[in-house]
């Protein structure tokens, strides 16, 4: 579990607020955050289901080598959560198993 | 910018933004030279001085000096007019051909952008592609919640994020310390601190202490290691370590619950919502080892680094390697290894004269020397213990296809011999990430199964993509005549 720095909690009050969804929930990160930081701090520590045994994966690298970190976005399942930007309206899922076809 | 080559699209292609690729961009181009400096991330600063231009972590003593100094780049950078490209991925380095626009040297690289594909050809590559957290294989390294150390110090720099709940940090070397010391500055909560550091390794280090008793970083790593040692629990020698799952404190199922560590014989358990693991850096050179580029075993640093110069040269002519990609110096090293570089790309190009490069090189040179003083101590001190490089049977080596240390042996029992053949067993290393998170572990676990030495062991022989890309983005490539005769029959 993460939290923000409380000066930026306070920034977050003011500055630019990004607001989007987590498997349909509502939800709002810092303008900036990437997707995993995003889900992160939204309190989402596990982002995929592993397509071999089906286990729990959350963010692990953040610096995009690990590839634990795979969200469907917008649709586009396998998007590296940690190497794309989060966007006012962007769908972000949770990825169950591996990419689906047109997914 | 500078004039652009009429026949090339640029002189120089930079791959990485972090210390070496800056520094080597921006003198390359401040000489004349058409650089582009090609980063997957959105801004400058690599990994160490990630989001140096935009961390909403204002207060300037959380990260220290030392990240500050990062910002000290870019200003040359832009002057240099060296064009930057964010969010560039590059997949491939093609080797060389003698087929250039003038008859001369071309290297086409393969990279995307904004979701389309696209080809450039330069006439010379420096490879600045940094490295990446030494894999630290303990049972239960997968859950949600493990992270590592550098992950979190990422989460810090870019999202101003710290965890909340249980924390636990582990493992051994410089930035394990380095981020103890962030998270007491920005009021973290931090549990305890278990040092992995091996007591035998003193006995090893000792002899190479009076070089590090001249590096800079001496009294700088005193005074922060006394620092977090004064005001958090650190916990030593510890020698094993596992991770274990269940319903985490926030509800969620499947992620971790507590850390188990081992000291002096004896099991201890500490509840953790979160655990980072560090264990050292090492280079990321899987777009070095698909390009061709010869490597070897480095013994002091246990890791494959590619075969360089002292100018960077490797194997393959015309691609060049700058920083901690070529061996871990850290960041100010990797910095004058990059202007080094670039003197060697620019001479190569005949912009410059061998003694205008030798020349020019001298200052840059004394800098890296004193930047290296006292490595060989910390890289001896550090190593992390066998049984945390050769895991338990029943430990996960490959994070992508979930094979652990057991499967690997059992099929070196099978005549396995070395981690190519592995990913025909077992498909090891062949998810996603091709092997930077079992690499090393794969060759030292096939190693010790076998009796022999890691270098007689070999590496993943990688090819490109170096990093996956989708049938739309290929798609999405400009075509030339030729290659649309290639495919279609007349």
């Amino acid at each position: 579990m993460f939290r923000r720095l409380p000066e930026i909690e306070t920034a977050l009050k003011t500055a630019e607020t990004v607001a989007f969804t987590i498997d349909g929930r509502p939800a709002s990160a810092r303008a900036g955050d990437s997707v995993a930081a995003a889900l992160l701090a939204n309190g989402v520590v596990a982002c995929r289901n592993m397509p071999v045994s089906g286990a729990a994966r959350g963010p692990y690298c953040m610096m995009g080598v690990c590839f634990d970190c795979l969200v469907t976005i917008d649709g586009t399942g396998n998007r590296q959560g940690c190497q794309v930007r989060v966007a006012p309206g962007m769908a972000v899922e949770t990825q169950n198993g591996k990419r689906e076809v047109e997914r | 910018m500078s004039a652009p080559n009429s026949s090339y699209d640029f002189d120089i292609a930079v791959v990485g933004a972090g210390p070496a690729g800056l520094a080597a961009a921006a003198l390359a181009a401040s000489n004349g030279a058409s650089v582009v400096l090609l980063d997957e991330q959105a801004e400058p600063g690599g990994q160490i001085y990630r989001a140096v231009t935009e961390t909403p972590v204002r207060d300037r003593k959380v990260l220290g000096p030392d990240y500050w100094h990062g910002a000290e780049l870019l200003g040359p950078l832009r002057d240099s007019g060296a064009v930057h490209w964010p969010g560039s991925t590059v997949w491939s380095v093609a080797r060389p051909r003698e087929d250039g626009p003038d008859g001369q040297r071309s290297i086409q690289i393969g990279l995307s952008r904004d979701g389309a594909a696209a080809m450039l050809t330069v006439r010379h590559v420096i490879l600045a592609t940094g490295a990446l957290e030494r894999p630290f294989p303990i049972p239960g390294w997968t859950l949600p919640g493990v992270l590592g150390a550098g992950a979190a110090q990422v989460l810090l720099k870019t999202s101003g994020l710290v965890p909340s709940g249980a924390t636990v940090m582990a493992g051994s070397g410089p930035l394990l310390w380095l981020l103890a010391w962030q998270y007491l500055q920005a009021g973290a909560r931090i549990d305890a601190i278990l040092d992995t550091t091996p007591k035998e390794n003193w006995r090893a280090a000792l002899p190479l202490l009076p070089g590090f008793l001249r590096s800079p970083y001496l009294g700088k790593g005193m005074k922060l290691m006394l620092e977090v040692r004064r005001k958090l629990t650190v916990i030593g020698n510890v020698t094993a370590l596992r991770a274990e799952g269940g319903v985490g404190s926030g509800g969620n199922e499947g992620v971790l619950k507590s850390v188990v560590y081992t000291r002096n014989g004896t099991e201890h358990r500490l509840p953790a919502d979160t655990l980072l693991l560090h264990h050292g850096v090492v280079p990321n050179l899987n777009l070095a080892n698909a390009t061709g580029c010869a490597q070897r075993w480095d013994e002091q640093q246990r890791c494959w680094r590619p075969t360089t110069d002292e100018w960077g040269a490797t194997s393959v002519e015309g691609v060049s390697l700058a920083g901690d990609g070529a061996g871990i110096g850290g960041a100010r090293a990797a910095e004058e290894a990059g202007r080094l570089t670039a003197l060697d790309a620019l001479h190569r190009l005949g912009r410059i004269g061998r003694e205008q490069r030798d020349r020019s090189a001298a200052p840059f040179r004394a800098a890296l020397d004193r930047a290296l003083t006292g490595r060989a101590f910390l890289d001896t001190l550090y190593t992390p213990a066998e049984a945390f490089r050769v895991p338990a049977d029943d430990t996960i080596v490959c994070r992508c296809e979930e094979i652990t240390a057991g499967a690997v042996r059992e099929a070196v029992r099978l005549g396995c011999s070395g981690p190519n053949q592995a990913k025909s067993f077992l498909r090891c290393g062949m998810g996603p990430c091709q092997g930077r998170l079992c690499g090393p572990t794969v060759t030292e676990v096939i190693a010790a199964e076998r009796g022999i030495s890691p270098a007689e062991v070999g590496y993943y022989r990688l090819r490109p993509p170096v990093k996956p890309i989708t049938l739309a983005e290929l798609a999405a490539l400009p075509k030339t005549d030729a290659d649309i005769d290639a495919v279609f029959k007349h």
